[in-house]
Order: structure tokens, then sequence, then C-alpha cells
């Protein structure tokens, strides 16, 4: 099939897009023109995102005249265990002695470290090879030195455990005795690099490393954003715009000012559509202590004037979205003949699916802390994008971006939150507000809930043809939701390709006509990334869909899924229409269905897919390719007379190529399923007059441990063959888990579910 | 002026009376492992010890923890079962982000030491205040078990 010219905007990064828009602006939502595609070579993986990679092991690996290695961990921590995983690869390659291994958090500095934004499910795919070549050349210098040391040829030494042994004499060096000359050695040239053979690793693939925070996390010596204390730090909470485009018309600061510990009060600037990473504005109260200056803002008066949208309403919001679904939209792929197959087809089958607004709701509220001495700017806090947060702040108070240092603490969650910076604006415009004195900014929970970039809400309309023994001909979905380019673009009201990309479009099915169109929709509020993106509403309205044509079809869910992502082949991604393959090389990662149906075959044997259950128990499957990664859950219900459902147990197959820390994979795994039934059983952000209507976690839902399963059992497809492409971990596992949920309780129940969240849905 | 004893050590503070317990502990005294999640007890991230009762530090008004003994994630180590509990926190590899850990081992501390071989169920009741967003509800469960089993209290 012919990709329309405007779904080209292939391999863009999160930064790289947005600083495309700021320079284009319309120009990017409407497409390249197609005359300017072709001339530069597409760039692929860690190639294709702003400022690439290094693997200069002088900025990741210093030694100590003790042996201490520090080596540098240049992407942030939210809990996917990169600080343990991404040194772990280059204590490996360097045959350091983990015990003697020291982590340093690396400030936003993307020229000396290469790409830092920590999303995409990426820091594990796109910095394994660079971070294997640190480690290989630092140990190469190590041995250069001792070589010379001992004058004899290179050849005749070998690193070992922390040592350099000359194998004819058994001499041995510490790293600690020749870290020194070996920083004076050059830094060996790429193409000369001797890579460990992968039998020989001593920590990639193994699992037996500890976590390098859990000690520091236990005992509450762990530091995160919120924990930032500077000396003469001023804290901060900030009244904000109730709608999202409001401002402040007037305020007073009388009675804040009253308040014991209240010292100052200060406006805060927004910004005009589009949002981008700007501040939304409002009125901060800056105080000796978070809670006085809580106490502070209650006693503010402020006018808003709640701007253009203060109609935004859930519930029509809803219907409207609707009635977009089921009017053709803009066709993005159109294999085949859909309508013409509608016509000759035996049966006929439609389903919509809606998925509400969701929040991340991170553990730790938004913080920042920012200083500014001497012209230079210090912003400590929880950055998935240090560098663009850097540029953020650079750029908002007038500086350029070298005198501007991010400091990157441990995140109290990200989900994608925290990628978008603008918490650290306030932070900074505050400090310069305050002539530069050190002020933390804290963000309420229920600041959190109302001021997010939001998951878009959207309806799923999908149709499908079947023919005499219920296989599906034809196959029609329309996705209509707002886009995440919205927040870049206030124009924008299609799906961008990289949205499309997440299961809607490239779904690899052995069927011979298929339609996908997406109808516009517009942006009433800032939306934004949420782990997994666009691919939780696709995955779920696609894989429950499957499962109803397989009821309709009188078939075993399982073998119709199956049959509908028919036999094992490798299909490019461009076949599909899907320009973005989540930015890798649609040669290097294709949509592999062989290995879409060993993860389905995998959690299905695991779980007993068939065994007889009792009333009231059913099981359910769906299996959902994203992230570059394959991932298939069975998950098993129960629900009772009253309608109460519980999860006995989920078996979860994950084929994600090689493994670096297959205990962190398996720990992603069950955290996305919590997630997954987090958003599919309890949450839900609703507008109402163009507020959120949800202020904490009595209204924002999410899973507490007595609805957590029993059991979740995680089985990973043996990824030993380190030269195949790795995939993605952080994100993938969460989009099959609703429509495996949904699934086993129609299983168990006969009740479909088609709106998340489900809540009272099953109550008698 | 506000008497408070923290982890054993005496802490006088100069604040309103109201002011919770939390923001005290964090801004004031400078121990932030004790951490903010929600303002209404709805999350457990700042649970901390009151005369060996688990509470929710951010509707603790200081008034209310004058003269009894707080105990603090930071103290929790010089206890037997704090102790067990970090360690198995450790070796089950139970955090991910680990903002909440600290609430969630402080509840659990206060479990075991009232129920010392809890059951599954009990386990769930004693937790259910505690939210982890990352969703490590299975491995606090094991976590749990190990400290249980460690301190004698096997099931």
């Amino acid at each position: 099939m012919n990709a329309p010219a405007d779904l080209s905007l292939a391999n863009v990064s999160r930064r790289r897009f947005i600083q495309g828009l700021s320079l284009s602006g319309l120009v990017l939502a409407v497409g390249y023109p197609s005359a300017s595609r072709g001339q530069e070579k597409k760039k692929y993986g860690a190639d294709g995102m702003p400022n690439g990679w290094v693997d200069n092991p002088l900025a990741f690996v210093s030694i100590a005249p003790d042996g201490t290695v520090t080596i540098v961990c240049h992407r942030s921590e939210m809990g996917q265990g990169i600080r343990t995983g991404m040194p772990m690869i280059v204590a490996d390659e360097l045959e350091a002695d983990w015990k003697r291994v020291k982590i340093e958090q690396a400030p936003g500095d993307e020229k000396k470290f290469g790409n830092q934004d920590t999303d995409g499910s990426r820091s594990t795919r796109h910095f394994f090879e660079p971070m294997r070549r640190c480690g290989a050349a630092a140990r190469m210098m190590l041995e250069a030195a001792a070589a010379d040391r001992w004058k004899v040829p290179v050849s005749e030494v070998e690193a070992k455990n922390h040592e350099v042994i000359h194998k004819p004499s058994g001499r041995k060096l510490g790293y600690g005795a020749l870290a020194q000359a070996a920083a004076s050695q050059s830094v060996p040239a790429r193409d000369t690099l001797r890579l460990k053979d992968p039998k020989q690793f001593r920590y990639i693939g193994k699992g037996q490393l500890k976590l390098v925070d859990g000690r520091d996390i236990a005992t509450g010596k762990a530091k995160y954003g919120i924990d930032t204390r500077l000396d003469g730090m001023l804290y901060a909470v900030v009244a904000r715009p109730p709608v999202y485009g409001g401002k402040v018309a007037s305020f007073d600061p009388a009675e804040a000012l009253k308040v014991p510990g209240v010292e100052r009060v200060v406006e805060i600037e927004g910004s005009s559509a589009p949002p981008m990473f700007n501040p939304v504005g409002g009125v901060a109260v800056l105080a000796r202590n978070t809670y006085a200056a809580i106490q502070g803002r209650r006693a503010l008066k402020i006018t808003w004037d709640d701007g253009p949208n203060s109609s935004y309403d859930s519930t029509t919001y809803k219907a409207s979205l609707e009635e977009s679904a089921r009017k053709p939209g803009k066709v993005v792929r159109n294999d085949g003949d859909f309508d013409a197959a509608v016509t000759k087809a035996a049966k006929r089958h439609q389903a919509e699916y809606y998925v509400p607004h969701l929040a991340h709701a991170t553990m730790e509220p938004m913080s920042a802390t920012a200083r500014i001495v001497n012209g230079k700017v210090e912003v400590w806090g929880g950055f998935q994008s240090p560098q663009g947060t850097r540029d953020n702040v650079a750029k908002r108070l007038g500086v350029s971006a070298d005198d501007v240092t991010v400091h990157v603490t441990l995140l109290g969650g990200g989900f994608g939150r925290r990628s978008k910076p603008d918490f650290a604006l306030e932070a900074a415009s505050l400090s310069k507000a305050m002539d530069g004195k050190p002020v933390k900014v804290t963000w309420t929970r229920e600041d959190d809930l109302h001021n997010s970039y939001y998951h878009t809400v959207s309806v799923e309309h999908l149709e499908a043809a079947v023919d005499a023994q219920g296989k599906p001909v034809a196959w029609l979905h329309r996705s209509v939701a707002p886009t995440i380019i919205s927040t870049f673009n206030a124009e924008a009201k299609n799906e961008a390709p990289f949205e499309l990309g997440m299961g809607v479009i490239n779904v690899p099915f052995a069927i011979p006509n298929i339609r996908i169109e997406n109808p516009e929709a517009t942006a009433h509020t800032r939306i934004g990334w949420f782990r997994s993106v666009s691919n939780i509403p696709h995955g779920f309205a696609v894989q429950s869909f499957i499962a109803e044509l397989a009821t309709a079809a009188g078939r075993d869910p399982k073998d119709y899924l199956l049959e509908v992502i028919g036999p094992p082949r490798q299909v490019s991604p461009e076949m599909l229409g899907d320009t973005w393959n989540h930015g890798e090389s649609p040669e290097r990662y294709p949509v592999d269905t062989g290995r879409l149906r060993r993860v389905i075959e995998t959690a299905a044997r695991e779980a007993g897919w068939g065994r007889k259950l009792p009333k009231g128990r059913g099981l359910g499957i769906a299996g959902h390719y994203s992230f570059v990664s394959y991932i298939a859950a069975a998950v098993e219900v129960a629900v009772d007379d009253k309608g109460t459902l519980t999860v006995p147990r989920v078996d979860m197959a994950v084929d994600c190529g090689p493994t670096v820390n297959p205990d962190r994979v398996r720990s992603q795994m069950e955290g996305a399923c919590i997630m997954g039934l987090s958003l599919a059983t309890l949450s839900e952000i609703s507008f109402k007059s163009g507020r959120v209507e949800q202020d904490n976690f009595n209204a924002y839902e999410v899973l507490r441990m007595p609805a957590a399963p029993r059991v979740i059992r995680v089985h990973i497809i043996p990824g030993n063959d380190y030269s195949k492409p790795m995939g993605g971990v952080g994100e993938p596992g969460v989009p099959p888990i609703a429509p495996a949920l949904c699934n086993a309780i129609f299983a168990a129940t006969g009740k479909r579910i088609r709106q998340l969240p489900i809540r009272d849905q099953l109550k008698a | 002026m506000i008497r408070l004893e923290i982890n054993g050590k005496r802490q006088d503070v100069d604040l309103p009376g109201e002011t919770p317990l939390l923001w005290t502990l964090r801004d004031e005294i400078g121990l932030t492992g004790t951490k903010f999640g929600c303002g209404m007890a709805l999350c457990g991230a700042c649970t901390v010890h009151l005369d060996g009762q688990a509470v929710r530090s951010c509707i603790t008004p200081i008034s209310a923890a004058a003269n009894k003994k707080v105990v603090t994630i930071e103290g929790l180590g010089t206890d037997a079962v704090g102790r067990a509990l970090q360690a198995a926190w450790v070796d089950v590899g139970v955090p991910q982000c680990g903002y909440c850990q600290a609430g969630q081992i402080m509840s659990a501390a206060a479990l075991l030491r009232r129920t010392p071989k809890p059951t599954d169920a009990q386990i769930d009741e004693a937790m259910s205040g505690n939210i982890c967003r990352c969703g490590t509800y299975t491995r606090i469960r094991s976590a749990v078990k190990q400290a249980a089993a460690k301190q004698g209290g096997a099931q």
C-alpha cells in the first residue's frame, strides 16, 4: 500500500520533533512536503536521537588509586533499574569487580554523554553497544598501561576481575595501581576494540546483582527531587488556573502574607497555546516550609479568567468522539477493498471501545529546586529529559544553556510525566524573581492531578466482515483521539505517525482488506505521553474485538487470535503503513508474527489455557507488539455473585530480544501488569466545566495491594544471542493487560466490557 | 515550642501546633526519608511510628506527637524487625522507583510487631493504605513473608 504523504514524519524523537515544530510550526503537522523526503538518509535507533550516542570511556569511566571504579549513568532512574543495568554493561566489559563499582548520575549534558531522553523504552537497546564499547576501551587502556609497565607485548596481558595479569609470568597489577597510567593512554579506535564473547559475560544477562539503590531506598537515604535541601531555600506552592488556558485576572496576596512562615507571593507568567513545556502560570506562595506555603495558598484571593476551554466536559466530549468515529475519516492505511469485501461477506460485526484520560500520578508529585548564582543557574529534580530541561530553563530565563546545570536525582516515578519540565521552569522563574535565592517548588497531589499532560481520551470504532467460517475478510478501525502533537501545535487534530504506529496502523493481520481511518479530534487540555501511550487504547480495542469475533464464530479465542495473526513471517512495518516503527530500522526490526505467536502460545501454555475452571472463573488472553517487543498476557479472573472482581493469577510472556538484567525485565512486567489493571479497573480523569473532577487518590483511584494478583508469572523468551536486536521493556507490558482482563471477564461472566475503567460495571 | 522525640533524639521545634509531622520532619528537621504523596492519609507514603503505631504523618499535627516516641524510616534499623524488613526488601528486589517504599516498610514493621506470622489476607489488609504506583505489590508480600520467616514467624 502507499502511505499518504503526511505520514512521512518518521523516526522523530520527542525532542527533535518539538524542536522542529518550534521552528516550522504548522508545516510539520501536515507533514514534510514529499519533495523534501529522501534527501537525507533516515537515521534509526540511537543514531536518530538528538545528540545520538557517545562511547568515550573518558566521559563514563574513572578509576581511583584505591581501585574504586566510578561509572556514570546518563539515563534517568525512575524504577526501571537503569542505574544498575547501564553501569553493569560497562563493568562487565571492563572486567570490573561490581563490589568496587560506584555509580554517579550524569547532569544534563548530551554533548558529553549522548541522548538522555529517558522515554520510549529505549535506554538499553540504544546504549547496550556504546556502553560495551566504553567498558572494552577502558579495559584495553588498563591492559596497555600494564604492558607498558612490565615492558611486555600487550598480547601477553589480560584484564580479569579488577586486575591485569601478565599471562606468562603470572604477575598482577590492580586497576587502582594502573589507573593513572591508563588514563594517559590514548582511547583505542572503535574498530580496534576487542569486545567480550558474550559467553564470558559476568553480569550481563545473569540477573544476580542487587539494585544499586536498593539499600538506600530501604533505609530512607535515597534522594528524590522533592528531597532537595539547600541553605536559605524557600518552599513554594503555586495556585494554578483551574482550567487549562485560563489565567489570573486579579489577585490579592494580603491574607496569604499574614500566614505564619509565608515570606512572599509571586505571580508566575503563563503562556499562550500551544502549551509546550511551559508553566501554566498562576500565583506562587513562598514560605519557610511547605506547610506554610500550602496554608498561604489557601488564603490567596484570586479571580481567574477561565479562557477558551471552560466548557470542556468529558461526557459531551465522549459523545462527540463517538459521532466522529461513526463517520468516515482520514484514511491512513488501505489494503484491498474494505467496502467491496463487506458486500460479499457472510456477516458483519462492529464494536466501539472507550478509554478515558489518565494521569500518571507518580508517587512523588512534581518538584524541582532552582538557584541562580552569578548568572549560573542550577536546577535539581527528577527529570526524564535532563538536556530538554536544561534547554527549556535556559530559554525561559533568557540565558545560554551553557550557564544552566541540571542535576538529576532519583525520580519518584516517571511514566512520561517527567519528560515535561514545566515544574522545573516554575522553580527557575521563582528563583529569578527572588534574585537567585534557592526555591523548591512542590506540587500537591491535587496540583498533580489537575495539571498533568494527560493520556489522551479515545473512541476506537471497529468493524469486521467475516466469511462463512467466521474468519475476518475485512477490517475497519477508526481511531479518534486528541493527539499529543496538539501540545506543540494547537491546530493539530489527527493522530501523528508515532501514535498510529502504536498498534492501530501496524496490525500484522492475515486479513486481505484492511482500512484504518483517523477522524479529527480537538484537544482541550494538555495531552502527553503516558507509559505505553496510544498502545493502551489501540491494544485494548484490537485485542478485545478479535476476542469478540472469536466468540461470534464459536471459536477458541487463543486459536482464533493466532489465525488472525497468520503464519510466522516477517512483515515490513512500511508495508503496514507504519513509517515510524518506534524509531527503529524496518530492516533490523521488522514486525515478526512468529515472535508474536510465540509469546501468545507461551502465555497460554503457562496459564494452562483450556483447563476446566469453576463457575465465575475465566481466562483471557491478549498479545501486543510495541516498543519493538512482543508481549502476551493471560489473565485469570474470578467474579462472584455480587460482581466483585479478583485476579488470582496473571501469566505474561515477553520477547524483548536479548536481556541485560532479567530480574528487572520481570519487575517491569509485574509493574506493567499492576498499572494495566489499575487503568482497566479504576482510573479515570474526567473534566467538567474545564476542570478536572478528581482531586486526590480517593477519586483518582489506583490499584492497592488487596486487588493485586496473588501471582504474576513472567516468562521471558530466552534471549542469549546478543547479536539480535533488543526491544523495549518499560512500556510494552501495559497494553495487553486490559484486553486480556476483559476477555477473561467475558469468559467468566458473558459480559463484554467496552468502556474503561470497569469500576462497578460488573456489579449485580 | 513543641518538644518531639524522633528516633530517640529530642527535637524542639518552633512551629504552630497544627503543622503536620510530615513537613516538620522533612522541611524543619531534615529527615526526608518520610515522603509526601497525598496530604490526606490516602497513600501511606508518609507512614511513621508514633509510640509504635503506624500513623500517617501528613495528617498528624505535631501537637499530637508531642512527648511521644516518633520513629521514621531513618530510625527503623535500630529494631530487629525493621532490619529484617530492610534486608528482605533489598534481597527480594522490591523497589522500582522506591519512593513509596519507606512508607511500605513502616507499615510492614507495624504489622509484624503486632502479628509476627501474618497470613496473606492480613498482609493485604495491613498494607492496603500504602499505594505503589510502580506496582511492586507481589514482591512486597514476598518480602514481608521473608522477613517474618527470618524473625521466626514463618508461615
